[in-house]
């Protein structure tokens, strides 16, 4: 029982695969903290749905290398950013960024999307009105009719 | 417009049908990251040679105003598909006649040095990126790569992967063929 519950204390405490190595690591807490929040936002060119940050890669660990020389070099964030893309592309960057050659990609869930809700709307509209008395209440004659009937099975019981 | 509303299904159908044919093309590799570098010129570098080799070293000077076709190879010697396309790049040089420059990629000097003693050397230039920042200058993204670039220092073309096999050859030859048309203009 207390193994059981030293584990499951272990499991909680465990923190996410971090591929940054000690030695990559800054001196300086500030722009530390910077290099993890860019890398976070940059993918791995080889392996390509992970970011810098956790990726094992050698590649990456030169573009985290990259990065921290950079911000020592006093770039802004923006610029980081500017100078991996201008090597590497659009695709570098988690977020693409949003220009003419991208609206599709940012805007085209939504229109497809509209498209659906209008398509329920008028499926909802087209459904028959609630039943009218006038559709289903008997007529004079079937109402006889049903009486007749209704007393034949009361005097059959 | 009721007619409109029942053929939605089937355009619906037939639209994502001519989506999935698409991906579904074997020769689509989505994978791959185009490079940024076509139609730019050389980026700025300047690498020494491989120590302890007869080869002299690579810089960006030495693309521009080459006068001719140049192709650049970043290989390493701990990389298989690069040996596979050892041959190709060398009948490149002795057939075709064309000038092979090589970025060699975070490598040790004796190893890059046995690797090209044991299967020949097709590169005029060499330049050592032991720390492969130069290769990252290339949006190189893997080795090996091979650039096409022009007499006056403009890339032409970037070919990711060993020029290895019948459709690759020929994907590369097509884009030789490409970069000879455009510099004739």
């Amino acid at each position: 029982m207390l193994l059981r519950h030293i584990l499951v204390g272990l499991l909680l405490v465990a923190t996410p695969a971090l591929a940054v190595e000690p030695d990559e690591v800054l001196d300086d807490p500030v722009l530390e903290e910077r290099a993890r929040l860019i890398s976070a936002e940059v993918r791995c060119v080889v392996c390509q749905n992970e970011p810098i940050d956790s990726s094992n890669a050698g590649v990456a660990r030169d573009l985290r290398l990259l990065i921290r020389e950079r911000l020592l070099a006093g770039d802004t964030d923006r610029e980081v950013f500017d100078y991996l893309v201008a090597r590497y592309g659009d695709y570098v960057l988690f977020r693409p960024p949003l220009r003419p050659e991208t609206y599709a990609l940012w805007i085209g869930p939504f229109v497809i999307l509209s498209i659906g809700l209008v398509g329920v709307v008028a499926l909802l509209r087209r459904r028959p009105g609630r039943i009218q008395e006038s559709d289903v209440a008997l007529s004079a004659e079937e109402e006889a009719a049903f009486e007749r009937i209704a007393k034949r099975k009361d005097t059959a019981e | 417009m009721k007619r409109l509303f029942y053929a939605l299904p089937v355009l619906l159908a037939l639209g994502l049908g001519v989506l999935f044919v698409w991906g579904l093309n074997p020769n689509r590799d989505p994978n791959a990251v185009p490079s940024v570098l076509i139609s730019q010129q050389v980026p700025e570098f300047d690498l020494p040679a491989v120590g302890g080799m007869d080869v002299p070293g690579l810089a960006a000077s030495d693309l521009v105003g080459s006068g001719e076709l140049t192709l650049l190879n970043v290989f390493a010697s701990w990389c298989v598909p690069c040996r596979a396309e050892h041959g190709v790049l060398t009948s490149f040089v002795e057939k075709d006649g064309l000038r092979l420059v090589g970025l060699n990629y975070k490598d040790r000097a004796e190893s890059a040095a046995a690797f090209l003693d044991e299967l020949g050397n097709p590169y005029a230039r060499i330049g050592h990126d032991f720390s492969g920042r130069t290769a990252i200058e290339w949006g190189v993204t893997g080795v090996p790569e091979t650039f096409i670039i022009s007499p006056t220092g403009v890339v032409l073309y970037r070919f990711a992967g060993p020029i290895v096999g019948a459709t690759a050859v020929d994907e590369f030859n097509a884009a030789l063929d490409q970069a000879r048309a455009r510099i004739r203009q």
